[in-house]
């Protein structure tokens, strides 16, 4: 009783996180919801008994990923200020 | 009209979660026992811990034509960098020394931890992937920290690095090849040549995702105020 | 209801969010992150079915270690492409700003 609970509260956790990351509309927010959906993975991958998986998905899917979209954000944004004209940004985060 | 497209995917993509659903919760039971071979093999395999022997041994081919994939996607990468002179760098890093400090120890320990982890991949969950990964943890930390220069054009020892786990895993297949079939571990060397490649493949991983961070690293803040 | 039953479950879910979200969102990067989304849910469902009696299979296992490694090179050389694209977009806009400068002046 006590697991199934546990592992229903993780489902939801995983599905509300991976939702914010999409929907909140500063970018910035948005990744950092995606690590934090990452270490809820790593979670769900100790609850189905694969030690192996968690510590990839922390080290790589987590950290890595994570640390490589903040980089690139932070690329962008840098570019995006440098005088471009914002009508004719067809991607505005 | 916009909304109207909108509104489609949605219903669609809520058609197809239906759909997957009534699907998962009707599957008939399987008809082959995975676990059970694996079992009845493992101690030809050359190492304890399941995952391991199936990723090395059973399933090694995976495992060669991954490696291969991780450095395509490098080299797809310095491909596309460009001219490496950015109009404004990615990151300005300004030197914390209580950061560099934490860096300085705490990297150590992580170069001693993948160890470890490399090592112990024969008897219990770890392995080359997760050595890896700590490895180029503790290369990103270094980085973020101000200790280690982003990469430019990788130099020759580097680009050795870089693809020599890649050629040692050739190598051993190629070898194995002429006498047996392919990634045909003999059961008595099995360990050992795991061992072998499981070495090459934490360096190679180690290095391969320290690159995909670090090609596009931090430059320090020096540089920054300079261009 | 054994766990691996929920995750699988879960994981269908969160790949038609993240398939969703591909076809939906705009921006470069976020179409990124729900592909990753997408990555992790068929992970997920992958574990989650094998194991879905209550036992421990190491078979999908490998395989999803095999696809955490593949996720982030691809996740990398896309957000190399993204950056590039950036990068190429500023000097045409610098250049297109600079030529009606020109003409003005």
């Amino acid at each position: 009783m006590i697991t199934l609970s546990f592992d229903l509260l993780l489902a939801l956790a995983l599905l509300w996180s991976a939702w914010r990351a999409l929907a909140t509309p500063d970018l910035g927010r948005g990744v950092v919801m995606f690590i934090v959906f990452g270490l809820l993975m790593a979670l769900a991958w100790a609850r189905l008994q694969a030690p192996d998986i968690a510590l990839a998905e922390a080290a790589i899917g987590a950290g890595l990923t994570g640390a490589l979209l903040l980089d690139a954000l932070g690329a962008l944004r840098v570019g995006g200020q440098s005088g471009e004209p914002s009508a004719q940004r067809k991607d505005a985060p | 009209m916009k909304a109207l497209l909108r509104g489609t995917v949605v219903l669609l993509a809520l058609a197809l979660a239906t759909l997957m659903l009534v699907a998962v919760l009707d599957l008939p039971m399987p008809t082959v026992q995975l676990p059970a071979s694996v079992a009845a093999n493992l101690a030809q395999s050359g190492v304890e811990h399941p995952v391991t022997a199936v990723l090395l041994n059973f399933r090694g081919y995976d495992t060669l034509l991954e490696i291969a994939v991780l450095l395509l996607a490098l080299l797809g990468m310095l491909s596309v960098a460009g001219p490496q002179t950015a109009p404004k760098p990615a990151l300005h890093v300004r030197p914390d020394p209580v950061l560099q400090a934490l860096a300085r120890l705490a990297v150590p320990l992580m170069i001693l931890a993948a160890g470890y982890l490399l090592w112990a991949g024969a008897h219990r969950p770890g392995g080359a992937f997760q050595a890896g990964a700590v490895l180029a943890a503790a290369a990103v930390l270094l980085n973020l920290a101000g200790l280690l220069p982003a990469w430019s054009t990788p130099g020759r020892l580097l680009r050795l690095g870089l693809a020599g786990g890649f050629l040692l895993f050739l190598a051993v297949a190629a070898g194995l090849l002429v006498e047996a079939e392919l990634l045909h571990y003999p059961p008595e060397h099995a360990g050992g040549l795991i061992l072998l490649i499981e070495a090459g493949l934490t360096v190679s991983i180690g290095l391969i995702l320290a690159g995909l961070f670090l090609l596009f690293g931090a430059r320090p803040a020096a540089a920054a105020e300079e261009s | 209801m054994t766990p691996g039953l929920i995750y699988a479950v879960t994981g269908l879910l969160l790949f038609v969010i993240g398939a969703a979200g591909v076809v939906l969102l705009a921006h470069a990067l976020r179409k990124i992150l729900a592909f990753n989304l997408m990555g992790s849910g068929a992970f997920l469902v992958l574990v989650g079915l094998a194991q879905r009696t209550g036992g421990v299979d190491p078979v999908p296992h490998a395989m999803v270690l095999t696809g955490i490694v593949v996720a982030v090179a691809a996740t990398a050389l896309a957000l190399a492409l993204v950056r590039r694209l950036h990068v190429l977009q500023v000097e045409l806009h610098a250049k297109d700003a600079s030529v009606a400068e020109t003409e003005d002046a």
